[in-house]
């Protein structure tokens, strides 16, 4: 996209959009483009971006100064774009005997940077790295030199990634990934800097921005969970139908070897915790026997969460597989090589993302990289099951039709949950779970692993975590529960959330029961609810009203004593 | 290419830029004439200037220009 065009949208309505961010830019070389860039893009994504720009080259004094326009702006986010040039120069300044030493002390600079980010906001920090351009000083034997620019630039580069896996609330926007793909020489105009200080052309502050917003939305709670997969000529090449096992193309066979790189792929993503589904028109064991039987096959039938393959149309069939799934359509993508399946399941389900695949399978992969499509804020162990509780759940769900009744269904799942206190062990997958729950999420208040290790030390709070396990399977750590005390008797919830996965299983009573027992036994009288509406939680609309609150103004409150408990059938465990 | 074909060229790119319509430009423009014809906006309309024609400018041209008339003198020289 030319920046023409994201400047031409500054012009258009961003009144109607409901998702609104605040974000400030600092930077060493002027920013003004790139504010409007990045404004201009939010409105391609339907974000409306509020944009705090300081002045040009106050990065340092925006940060260190807690009374700065910086902190007054209470942005959510802090984009800190930190020139390469601007960079060399401190290096070239340095005394020769010193330069060994300079990725060391730019770390410790970073560090103090960001810390003093922390002590005075929650907001993320997004930090660009750096391009990696030999200045041509040493040649190729700046590699075997620590006194040479690239071989501090390298090592400052690796260093923010150890410090950002350490600084929770330290991204990086990996600049030098981007230059990498485009080229270097494409993207800037030297001519442009020489004369306005600007680092890059017009036409790369739309992959910057995207890419700034790509992390952003990721942080915000809006990224992919799911990949859905057709088969003929997009899984593999031909038609197995007509074709057969032996006649597909894949592995060494005719350009087989683009659909393996598209599996390997796949493959990678479903290690990664993205939930990889087939949806395609085929009779259904012909379609599987690749999977099982062909030799080349990267992707294989325990990769796959539900396989879909009948000679109904795909959107009705992309809907079953959100069903069972329970995520949002906004969080699946659909690859197809066919133009016609592609518009006809972008227009029946107008929120899946459906990538416009070239027409030439050996570009498939290049084409879905560049679109960094699975950008995501947080990753934990657990991820990499996550294909097997799907698969998991697609057993519960045909065994329910077996029961008469629900109680009866319930009963027979032996449904058990470990109830605990947030515990240094969970941050990282209580942090996920309160980015990725969008739906059952009462207030959608997002934590990162620093708010929530904050939260266990915070005397104000009492925090619960819930896990389910049944006779089927181990959900894990499915929901959450943050209570704040407020003056007086009454406990507030401040975060109710719950994976969608353990929908229709009795958890809320379950929870409601704990939440009760927690208030009870510390003195409270009451327990205060509140639902903030979203775009995406209107499933949990009448969630309090439901349980027996009374409505309070715009708040829903309990009384513990009159408590009764909930029924169900989850049996608390210690473990 | 005729001066006055190269000025009706320029003022649609400039029109674009600047985002106004019914822009007026002759040889003897200069940028503190026109409103929004600041630095940033210069710097745009001399990539698209240069996107336009096919030409590639110096960074010296870019500064020294003095007025429109000299940007259509540099565009002449460059088209040959």
């Amino acid at each position: 996209m030319e920046f023409a065009q994201l400047k031409s949208n500054l012009k258009k309505d961003f009144n109607g959009l409901k998702t609104k961010l605040k974000v400030a830019l600092l930077g060493d070389t002027p920013t003004q483009l790139l504010k409007q860039a990045l404004k201009g893009y939010g409105y391609e994504v339907a974000v409306d971006f509020e944009i705090f720009e300081a002045d040009f080259d106050q990065i340092d004094q925006q940060i260190l100064d807690p009374t700065s326009e910086l902190y007054q702006s209470e942005s959510d986010y802090i984009v800190i774009f930190a020139s390469v040039q601007k960079v060399q120069l401190k290096f070239y300044k340095k005394p020769l005997e010193k330069r060994k030493d300079f990725a060391s002390e730019y770390i410790d600079y970073v560090r103090h940077l960001a810390n003093t980010i922390h002590d005075n906001t929650t907001a993320r920090i997004i930090l660009f790295n750096f391009p990696e351009i030999n200045d041509s000083v040493f040649g190729n034997f700046s590699n075997k030199t620590e006194m040479s620019f690239i071989y501090q630039l390298r090592k400052i580069n690796l260093s923010l990634m150890d410090l950002s896996r350490n600084v929770k609330n330290l991204f990086i926007n990996d600049l030098c990934s981007l230059e990498a793909t485009a080229g270097h020489n494409n993207v800037i105009d030297q001519k442009f800097y020489i004369n306005t200080g600007m680092t890059h052309s017009l036409d790369f502050l739309y992959p910057v921005v995207k890419n700034i917003t790509d992390i952003i939305l990721a942080i915000h709670g809006k990224f992919k969970k799911c990949l859905i997969l057709d088969l003929d000529n997009t899984t593999w090449g031909g038609i197995i139908g007509d074709d057969g096992l032996e006649g597909i193309q894949i592995g060494d066979l005719g350009i087989g070897k683009a659909f393996t790189q598209l599996q390997t792929w796949a493959k990678e993503l479903k290690e990664r915790g993205i939930i990889i589904c087939i949806c395609s028109k085929n009779t259904e064991s012909v379609a599987m026997e690749p999977f099982e039987k062909h030799p080349d096959m990267v992707l294989r039938m325990n990769d796959v969460a539900v396989f879909v393959a009948n000679w109904e149309n795909k959107v009705d069939n992309i809907r079953h597989i959100q069903s069972v799934l329970n995520i949002g359509f906004d969080s699946m993508v659909f690859l197809d090589d066919n133009p016609f399946e592609r518009n006809m399941v972008r227009m029946g389900i107008p929120d899946l993302t459906v990538p416009e695949l070239p027409e030439d399978p050996a570009d498939y992969l290049p084409y879905l990289q560049s679109l960094n499509l699975f950008e995501t804020a947080s990753h934990s162990a657990e991820d990499k099951n996550r294909t097997e509780q799907y698969q998991v759940e697609a057993k519960r769900v045909s065994v329910q039709k077996s029961f008469a009744n629900e109680d009866e269904f319930l009963q027979s799942l032996e449904m058990k949950s470990k109830v605990s206190a947030f515990d240094k062990f969970s941050v990282p997958r209580i942090a996920q779970l309160s980015m990725r729950s969008n739906q059952f999420n009462l207030r959608t208040v997002r934590y990162t692993e620093q708010d929530i290790e904050n939260l266990i030390s915070n005397p104000f709070y009492y925090n619960i975590y819930f896990t389910l396990e049944d006779k089927f399977g181990d959900y894990g750590l499915i929901s959450l529960i943050v209570l704040k005390k407020d003056n007086g008797d009454s406990l507030f919830i401040e975060t109710w959330l719950m994976s969608c996965r353990v929908l229709k299983r009795g958890m809320e009573g379950f929870v409601l029961n704990n939440i009760v027992a927690t208030a009870r036994s510390n003195g409270f009288k009451k327990v205060i609810g509140e639902y903030i509406p979203t775009a995406k939680n209107d499933m949990v609309r009448g969630h309090y009203k439901n349980l027996g609150f009374t409505e309070r103004g715009d708040k829903w409150e309990i009384d513990v004593a009159q408590y009764e408990d909930k029924k169900n059938f989850i049996l608390p465990i210690q473990k | 290419m005729s001066n006055a074909e190269i000025i009706a060229d320029l003022t649609k790119i400039m029109e674009k830029i600047f985002d106004v319509s019914d822009l007026k430009i002759s040889m003897d423009t200069v940028a503190t004439d026109v409103e929004d014809w600041d630095s940033l906006n210069h710097i745009q309309m001399v990539v698209a200037v240069e996107k336009h024609f096919k030409i590639k400018f110096s960074s010296t041209e870019i500064q020294n220009w003095k007025n429109v008339g000299e940007i259509v003198a540099s565009i002449q020289n460059k088209l040959g």
